[in-house]
């Protein structure tokens, strides 16, 4: 099971699909109830990101081992305008579409490990993952 | 796909079973205001036992509905919150606090008769 899934976001029911991926691959690889809700919470979040501001892109999940702790690791990619200033966007409360602004910020804390990566005019990539206890 | 809306005296019932995607969510409200006004109800129930995941998205539009709702005039407890639901939203940082809620449907139902009669 080391192969990385992904699915394409281009839709609102393309965050369902990515959302019972990860569900499913959560359940798999032995995550509890709540780390399931967690995990697929933040996948739900990412999706609607990259359809709300990307467009398009995708969300691939695969699963890691780092030091015999297993862990799933989301990777939201796109290729939409990116983030110019990334500190606002990680602070609670921000938002530009009229949400609640909970997104990215939340996304952190639910998940153990989180990267944001963006360039102007050319995407952005970020990478979360959620360690099994 | 539309969440049906039942009618018991004077509440509206609601149980969310099916995984919520945007559109279903927003139709929701829609189907719920409409029922309120052609009902005339004084009070709803929305039971969230089977649902699994809400995020910042799905938050917003229970909380908009319970909002929109009382505008109306009628009142809406939101029940059944499951612990997981409990942990992420808070985890989210949305703590939905303006949004009244109750432990199961009995509970949610004694919540809007205590209200609608006090």
């Amino acid at each position: 099971m080391d192969i990385q899934s992904c699915v394409e976001v281009c839709n609102e029911w393309d965050i369902v699909s990515a959302r019972q991926l990860g569900r499913n691959m959560a359940k798999e690889l032995g995550f509890g109830n709540v780390d399931q809700a967690r995990i697929t919470t933040a996948i739900s979040e990412l999706a609607r990101n990259i359809y709300l501001y990307a467009g398009s892109g995708k969300i691939c999940l695969e699963p890691v081992e780092q030091m015999g702790r297993k862990g799933l690791r989301i990777i939201a990619v796109d290729n939409g305008p990116g983030i110019r200033d990334i500190r606002k966007v990680m602070e609670d409360g921000y938002t530009t579409s009229g949400g609640l602004g909970a997104g990215l910020p939340g996304v952190k804390r639910l998940m153990d490990e989180f990267t944001i990566d963006s360039t102007i005019d050319s995407g952005t990539e970020i990478l979360a993952t959620k360690w099994l206890r | 796909m539309r969440i049906p809306i039942l009618k018991l005296h004077e509440y509206l019932l609601i149980t969310i079973q099916v995984e919520l995607d945007d559109q279903t969510a927003l139709q929701f409200q829609e189907d719920l205001l409409n029922k309120i006004h052609d009902t005339g109800a004084k009070g709803v129930v929305i039971d969230l036992t089977s649902v699994d995941m809400i995020d910042s998205f799905i938050a917003k539009v229970l909380g908009d509905v319970v909002r929109m709702s009382k505008l109306m005039g009628a009142q809406v407890v939101l029940t059944g919150i499951q612990p997981a639901v409990a942990i992420t939203l808070i985890d989210l940082g949305i703590s939905m606090r303006e949004v009244p809620t109750a432990l199961d449907l009995e509970q949610g139902l004694d919540k809007l008769q205590l209200e609608l009669e006090g």
